[in-house]
């Protein structure tokens, strides 16, 4: 079942106009700025929040349809959502949390009990079920959150900045750990969050929000290749590269290697920054690490900038200045070689 | 070990402060050394004062009761609810906080009396007769405390953080699952500082109480009424009883402590 959801709230300054659409299994990140709508949005979806226009549906199940007077309350939505600061209620244990949105809805307590379990083992919290919220580390906490939101089955999944407040090192396993529930998930995921990162890590499909309007659409690459807006392009150029990490190198899914300053092993991203990476028309002097053949793919100016796409072993997105664009006469077309420092690349967990 | 602040107290406010704490304290010492000790058994086995203070702990138990099941509802209300005029609801129910007991008092007779609205009609049509019946005890410490746990509940209410609500309706709970599983809860630690506020204040009462309840032992002759007859006949008496309610309320105070005498536990 499709989420689809066209909806307008007057916001202070600006209304907040959005129109999205989320396939079943997919999963859709709402990427902005502090204050662009985004949790304006998700509170609109989850029905904490009338808004003044448009329809929210899932399937042929309308949940809010302001025309025909249509506002099915949050309660009555078959919804589980993630907030930032995981919002578990302190007076509960973590099992009785999870068990709890399966007792509102009628399931007997043993039988919500023994699903509560099942789905904090499948987190990794199957020993910490007895237990209080305040005794949960941040990261243990909003593993529970995900799990007290996933238990009912729902139809949407919705997730509101759900890694902003892990401090970085439980960000990259968390992280990590929520692609893969992310997968398994059946319904539609909508996740809201500030951080390019997650968005490029979690998402199918983004759209970027500015002050209350989506200002572009497509899948991470897409966004990240040909950005709109200077504020797109600033926000979400990264390229992350899917690969297997063997110490300080990285063989890429797609074929090549990079090498990197810290050591990992197993499955990662690798994320290379596009003002990192300097293209030369000739193979660099030197030994650089990282150096790759490609060929330019596009060329988009924004600001003094031109985000360059690369194609080759190594599919990349450079940064370069406008005149050294102009100097190097890059066209599309033209072979070129890219290097990165390799203490320029970062390496996540997948 | 010397761990002295860095600015002392000025002498202009340590002088008073000085004075203020001896006008609390030397009161209560002085009840306390006038106190016949040995006396003290044999007039707390008096069978009157068994049954003022039977009487209090019961009509100031029931009164917490029903501004338990009234009150909270009515902080939530005051708490929660957007509708307008919710200010000037805020300003009639806290009133008695602020009103003299005994034109409380005077008030519950003019609508409870026999002559009064509602008690005339209550005469009338089941014979039931409010005024100087320890129902009247109850109803006039219910007057008088109530607000105390309102305020403190709604207190309790605005400062919870009601986000934790969003989050029970994304689980499926409707409003009134929410105020049983989450927000009461949550505001528990509010509402039992309420209700002891409550309690104690109800304990206390006088003027209400004897306006319109009377002071007759055994039925209406609370803690407070019973000393103050005391003091005119058997001033001993009504010391013993003094240091008996002076006892109960430090008790309270000390169940209170953590939440009123450190300030942190505030914010639940």
């Amino acid at each position: 079942m499709t989420l689809t959801a066209a909806v307008e709230v007057p916001r202070g300054a600006f209304t907040v106009a959005l129109d999205v659409a989320v396939a079943p299994g997919e999963v859709l990140a709402v990427l902005g700025p502090n204050g662009a709508g985004k949790s304006t949005l998700l509170r609109v979806l989850a029905g904490l929040l009338p808004p003044d226009g448009g329809r929210v549906a899932v399937g042929d199940d309308v949940w809010d349809d302001v025309a025909a007077g249509v506002h099915v309350p949050a309660h009555e939505r078959r919804l589980g959502m993630v907030f930032q600061d995981h919002l578990l209620f302190p007076h509960l244990s973590v099992t009785e949390n999870v068990a709890f949105g399966l007792r509102t809805r009628g399931v007997r307590r043993a039988e919500a009990r023994a699903a509560a379990r099942g789905w904090l083992a499948r987190v990794g919290l199957g020993e910490m079920g007895d237990r209080r919220p305040a005794q949960l580390s941040g990261g243990q906490a909003q593993r529970a959150a995900l799990a007290r939101a996933l238990v009912g089955d729902p139809a949407v999944l919705l997730l509101d900045e759900p890694l902003s407040a892990l401090d970085a090192r439980t960000r990259l396993t968390v992280r990590a750990e929520l692609r893969h529930h992310l997968a398994d998930y059946p319904g539609s995921t909508v996740l809201v969050t500030h951080d390019p990162v997650d968005a490029m890590a979690l998402a199918d499909r983004v759209v970027v929000v500015e002050d209350g309007r989506v200002v572009q659409e497509g899948t991470p690459a897409e966004v990240s290749r040909h950005p709109r807006t200077d504020y797109v392009a600033r926000l979400v150029g990264l390229s992350l590269l899917p690969g297997t990490a063997e110490g300080t190198g990285v063989r890429l899914d797609g074929g090549g290697r990079v090498a990197v300053a810290e050591a990992a092993s197993g499955p990662v991203f690798v994320a290379v920054r596009p003002e990192s990476v300097a293209l030369y028309l000739a193979r660099p002097e030197g030994s650089p690490r990282n150096v790759w053949p490609a060929r330019l793919v596009s060329a988009t100016p924004h600001g003094a900038t031109v985000r360059c796409e690369l194609d080759g072993e190594v599919p990349l997105v450079a940064d370069v200045t406008a005149t050294a664009f102009a100097e190097l006469g890059l066209a599309p077309g033209v072979a070129v070689w890219a290097t990165v420092k390799a203490s320029e690349v970062a390496v996540y967990a997948r | 070990m010397r761990r002295r602040r860095e600015t002392g107290v000025p002498a202009p406010l340590l002088v008073p402060a000085a004075v203020a704490v001896a006008f609390l304290v030397l009161p209560l010492a002085g009840l306390l050394v006038r106190t016949p000790w040995a006396d003290l058994p044999a007039q707390l086995a008096e069978p009157a004062v068994g049954q003022a203070l039977r009487l209090s702990l019961v009509s100031a138990t029931l009164a917490t009761g029903v501004s338990l099941l009234l009150g909270v509802p009515l902080a939530w209300v005051l708490a929660r609810s957007r509708a307008r005029g919710r200010s000037v609801l805020r300003a009639l129910v806290t009133v008695p906080l602020v009103l003299p007991p005994v034109v409380g008092g005077v008030a519950l007779f003019l609508v409870l009396g026999r002559q009064g609205i509602v008690g005339r009609w209550l005469d009338e049509a089941f014979g039931v007769t409010i005024p100087f019946t320890t129902t009247a005890v109850v109803i006039a410490e219910t007057f008088v405390a109530m607000p105390f746990l309102v305020i403190s509940v709604e207190g309790a209410l605005r400062a919870a953080d009601t986000r934790f609500e969003d989050a029970a309706a994304t689980l499926g709970a409707d409003r009134w699952t929410t105020f049983r599983r989450v927000t009461l809860p949550l505001v528990a630690p509010g509402v039992a500082a309420g209700a002891v506020l409550c309690w104690a204040r109800a304990l206390g009462e006088f003027g209400a109480t004897i306006t319109f309840a009377g002071n007759f032992p055994g039925t209406t002759q609370t803690m407070p009424l019973a000393v103050y007859l005391e003091l005119q006949s058997d001033p001993p008496a009504a010391i013993v009883l003094s240091v008996l309610l002076l006892a109960v309320s430090l008790g309270t105070l000390l169940l209170l402590r953590d939440r009123w005498l450190t300030r942190s536990g505030a914010a639940a």
